[in-house]
Order: C-alpha cells, then sequence, then structure tokens
C-alpha cells in the first residue's frame, strides 16, 4: 500500500514539474494561488478525521482542520479567480454599452 | 457490494485529479486561465462530494461530527469567502501566506488525530508519514504566519537574527526529527508533543532572519512545504486525491523557489541563513551618489516620454509601495494614444511573490501582452528611447555585470542600454543590497526626484499640457 502510494506521489511530482514549468511568469502569482487552492483538498482528510471523532478532543481537532482547509479551498479558488479576470488582452476602448457612446463623456471612462 | 463502492469512489478521485492537472495545464496562457481555474474548482467539488459519500457510506460519523463539518466549512468558507473578496491586491502575498498556514495546519492536525486514534503500534508504514506530516505541516504553519505578519508590516521586515540562531535551528531541526524517530519506536503523545512545539518554534525561527526582499523565495518554499504535508496526509488516511493534488502544489513551489531564487542568483540555503542586506560591512562612501547626477523636472521628462518612439516602463515594489499601479497605466495610456509603443519590463522579484507584479498591472487595466518578461524584453532597450525606472532599483544595476558587487551575477534588466533612462524615485537611497545604483550616474539617466504616484500624476499632466 505504501509503495503504491509512493510511486503515484512521485508520478504527480514528475506530471507537476512538466505542466508547471510551461506558465509563463505573468501568470505566477494565479499560479501559487491555484495551486493553493488544490492542496485545500485536505478539506477531505478534515471531513475523514470528523467522521471517526467520538470525543471532544477530536471534534475539535476536526472542526479545525475542516475550517481551516474550507478557509483554504473556498478562499483559494475565489481570489485566484477574482485574479485571472482582470488579465485582459486588449481594454474595450469604450467600456459601456453602446446606447452610452452618444455620451459626450463616453470616452474619457476609458 | 462495497468493492464497486470503493472503486467507483477511487475513479472519482482520478477524475478530480485529472481536473487539477488540467486546470494548471490551461494556466500556461491567460485566454485559457480562467476556464482552468473553473475545472479545478469542478474537480475539488468531485472529490469533496466524494469524500462526503466515503464517510456516509463507512457508517461511522455521528450526528455530531456532521454538526463539526458543517460548522467547519460555514465557518473557514465564510472567512476564506471574505478574505478574498476583500483583499487588495497589495496584499495578495499575505493573503497566499495565510492560506500555506492553514493549508499546513490542516495537513497538520489529520495526522495528529490519526496518531491519536491508532495511538501508533501499527508499523513504520504509516508512522513514517505521519510524523513527516506533523512536522512539515507545523513548519509551515508558524512559519507561514510569520511571513504573512512580516508583508503585512506586523512582524519587522527587517532580518531578525541573534549569534547562536544557527545553532538554535539546528538544535529544534534536530529535536523535531529525533524525537519524532523515537515517537515511531515507542508512540506516545508527550513525544509527539515536543515533535509539534519543536516544530512550530522551527517555523518561526527559520522566517525571522529573512528579510523583506527575499519574500518572493520564502513564499514559494512554504507552498512546496505545504503541498508535501498534504501529500503526506493522504498517506496517512490513505487517500489517492490528496497524494496527487499536494505532490502537485510540492512541484508547482518547488519550481517557484527555483525561479525566485535565480532570479536573485542566490541559493535557497543562503536565503534561508539570512541576513543578506542586513549589515553594515558593506561601504557605501563610494562618494559618486550625488556628483554625477543629473536631475530632472516634470516638464522636460515629459517632452522626452511624449516625443518617444518607443518607451519601455520598468516598474519594482516601490510601484506597489505607493500604491502607483493606476497612474503609471494612465501614463501608459495616454503615450499611447500618441502613438507611442509603450511596454513593461518586470524582473521575476519586481514584487513580493511570484508575478506579483504583473498582478498589480492588470488590475490597473493594463492588457498583459504589454507585460514582458526579462529574457523578451532585454534585447529591446537598444531599440528604446526612454526606460522609466519607477521604483526599481537592484534589478537595474549594471554594477550586477561584474564580480565583486553585493548583487554581482544577478540578472538584471538592460534598462543601461535605451537611449535615456529616467528614474522616478523619491531620494538617492539605496535599494535591498545596500549599494549604490550605477545607472543613476550614467550620463544618460536622469532623475526626478518626486513620490512615484505624484510624480505619474504630474508626468502624465504635463504630456496633456504639451500636446493639448
Amino acid at each position: 500500500m505504501l509503495l503504491t502510494d509512493f510511486i503515484i506521489f512521485v508520478l504527480s511530482l514528475w506530471v507537476g514539474f512538466e505542466v508547471i514549468s510551461k506558465v509563463p511568469a505573468t501568470l505566477h502569482t494565479p499560479l501559487m494561488s491555484a495551486a493553493n487552492s488544490i492542496h485545500g483538498i485536505v478539506l477531505a482528510g478534515g471531513i475523514v478525521i470528523a467522521a471517526t471523532a467520538h470525543n471532544l478532543v477530536g471534534y475539535i481537532l476536526a472542526f479545525v482542520a475542516v475550517a481551516f482547509a474550507a478557509m483554504n479551498v473556498v478562499g483559494g479558488y475565489v481570489v485566484t479567480g477574482r485574479m485571472l479576470k482582470m488579465f485582459k488582452r486588449r481594454i474595450a476602448p469604450v467600456p459601456a454599452s453602446p446606447a452610452v457612446e452618444a455620451s459626450p463623456n463616453g470616452k474619457a471612462a476609458a | 457490494m462495497s468493492g464497486t463502492f470503493n472503486t467507483v469512489i477511487q475513479l472519482i478521485y482520478v477524475a478530480a485529479a485529472s481536473c487539477f492537472v488540467l486546470g494548471l495545464h490551461m494556466m500556461n496562457n491567460p485566454a485559457t486561465a480562467r476556464r482552468g481555474n473553473q475545472v479545478s474548482v469542478a474537480g475539488m467539488v468531485a472529490a469533496i462530494v466524494a469524500t462526503g459519500a466515503l464517510v456516509i457510506h463507512g457508517g461511522l460519523i455521528d450526528a455530531t461530527g456532521w454538526i463539526v463539518i458543517a460548522a467547519g466549512i460555514l465557518v473557514g468558507g465564510g472567512l476564506g469567502l471574505y478574505t478574498a473578496r476583500t483583499v487588495k491586491m497589495t496584499a495578495m502575498p499575505q493573503l497566499v501566506s495565510i492560506f500555506n498556514a492553514v493549508g499546513g495546519g490542516a495537513a497538520a492536525l489529520v495526522a495528529i488525530r490519526d496518531f491519536m486514534t491508532i495511538g501508533g503500534g501499527v508499523g513504520a508504514s504509516t508512522s513514517v508519514p505521519t510524523l513527516l506530516d506533523v512536522i512539515i505541516g507545523s513548519v509551515t504553519f508558524s512559519g507561514s504566519i510569520i511571513a504573512a505578519g512580516k508583508l503585512q508590516g506586523v512582524v519587522t521586515s527587517a532580518p531578525v537574527s541573534f549569534p547562536g540562531a544557527r545553532i538554535v535551528n539546528l538544535l529544534l531541526a534536530v529535536i523535531a526529527v529525533g524525537f519524532g524517530a523515537y515517537v515511531i519506536a515507542s508512540p506516545s503523545m508527550v513525544g509527539l508533543g515536543v515533535v509539534i512545539a519543536a516544530a512550530l518554534i522551527f517555523g518561526v525561527s527559520m522566517v525571522m532572519p529573512i528579510g523583506g526582499a527575499d519574500m518572493p523565495v520564502v513564499i514559494s518554499l512554504l507552498n512546496a512545504f505545504t503541498g508535501t504535508a498534504v501529500a503526506m496526509a493522504g498517506f496517512v488516511i490513505n487517500n489517492t486525491g490528496l497524494i496527487i493534488a499536494g505532490a502537485l502544489v510540492g512541484a508547482s513551489g518547488g519550481i517557484l523557489t527555483k525561479l525566485m531564487a535565480d532570479a536573485m542568483n542566490r541559493s535557497i540555503g543562503n536565503i534561508m541563513i539570512g541576513g543578506f542586506g542586513s549589515g553594515d560591512a558593506i561601504v557605501a562612501a563610494v562618494g559618486v551618489a550625488g556628483a554625477g547626477v543629473q536631475s530632472i523636472a516634470a516638464d522636460d521628462a515629459a517632452i522626452q516620454l511624449a516625443y518617444a518612439s518607443k518607451v519601455i516602463i520598468v516598474p519594482g515594489y516601490g510601484l506597489a509601495a505607493a500604491q502607483a499601479q493606476h497612474e503609471v497605466a494612465a501614463l501608459a495610456n495616454l503615450l499611447e494614444s500618441r502613438g507611442v509603443d509603450v511596454s513593461y519590463a518586470i524582473h521575476p522579484v519586481a514584487g513580493r511573490m511570484p508575478g506579483h507584479m504583473n498582478v498589480l498591472l492588470a488590475e490597473a487595466n493594463v492588457p498583459y501582452p504589454l507585460l514582458k518578461e526579462m529574457d523578451e524584453i532585454n534585447p529591446e532597450f537598444s531599440r528604446t528611447d526612454v526606460a522609466l525606472v519607477i521604483g526599481a532599483n537592484d534589478v537595474t544595476n549594471p554594477a550586477a555585470r561584474r564580480p565583486g558587487t553585493a548583487i554581482s551575477g544577478m540578472p538584471i534588466l538592460d534598462v543601461d542600454a535605451a537611449k535615456s533612462i529616467i528614474v522616478i524615485k523619491r531620494s538617492m537611497g539605496h535599494g535591498y543590497a545596500g549599494i549604490d545604483n550605477e545607472l543613476y550616474t550614467n550620463p544618460k539617466t536622469s532623475m526626478f526626484f518626486a513620490d512615484a504616484k505624484k510624480g505619474l500624476a504630474q508626468l502624465t499632466a504635463s504630456v496633456k499640457t504639451l500636446v493639448g
């Protein structure tokens, strides 16, 4: 069992190296943030220990683990999405809808 | 029946892991990156739902367990959602550090709880990963909190060290590993407690001596640690999803650590030992500073910029610290509308974490094709009329090309190749390395002494009046 797990671990490392070395420097912050949300999968671990907890200490440890991991996974994905949304190829000259274009100040916003 | 169920769960984990890999792969281009993030989210939801099903199927969980899970998700998720929505982009490194801390902490807790349940005595096959998880997770937890504190300015960003600090660190590491081995041989909660305490203190004493400008390396390294801790947690509870996801993050953090250390021409060990810019040993009195430096007024700088055909903007951390991203974008837009070819030269360590400067400029609506990496932009400086340096110092210092200086060998932006150089700077102060920047005494260089934000606003106003 340990050996199988270890093989999976090592191969995943190599896949990670391959995939991530192709990410451009421009996206390194969102990349790290995305990787951050992926390690939030430790939430699954939190759920498993909550399932086997049957005393106060167990419940407290499970609660903290689940809360930490949930913060990690939710916050990580939301902030990654927020950052990636800002990366634009070109800024539209007039961001407002065509109807506003008639207004004299329409261009000032750009 | 149970066999089939487990097979289905395992297949869902494989699908989730595939989503993570695909999601990371799609981040190789800004155009597909958002979709990639969504693919990754889908994988995560599948993995969590599958884990829930696994727990129900196991039939062990009691009602309190469900309440604990629900409460944890509500509290943690709510907190995560709130911080992710409200965080300023300049504070991204702190947030990533906090997420590293909680991820590492959660991984350590999984191992601690598992150790308590089984009470050890199950042989090295589970115990070694358990102890590794506890140690790495605890170090990441306390280290990341200190890193976040330094970035936020709650903890001093200056390197904090004392004589014998290295010996203390070494001692802590020996205690953590030594007691870890002891606990594997004869499991005891007290022994585990010693391991946890030593690892937590080690995390603090590891990050304290590291200066603010080295943060890109530290954050990347702690990110790699968190990934590894999560993978170890996967070994502990025998969950393939955690192992794969943790390994992917470990690889990502590892690559970024290497890239950041290379960009500063320093070994990771050198950074962890710390104390780079902290010594007064570097003699500042070269005598050139002040003499041979020519200053320029806003109007003259504006003339150069307005009538240039190609301008490269070189932003550094000073730009972010002055919150001047929007001002620089406004000036660039104005120049572009006059037909000037404007691009940005981004050094890998221009911010406080890998790629930080790109995010700050993207937030200021700078189109990403204009953001150029060092290797891409360096050949272009010789064809550039004006290089506008804002808040960048050491990464533009030609002294790095010669041996024998504090920054020798560090890859730099070839700003001095431009036909004319304008540096916006508040004073003749030193960069992080504590040495004079030879760029400032270059005859082609004019210093525009101003705060980045105000100076850029002045330049924009001057260009506007100049061209009507």
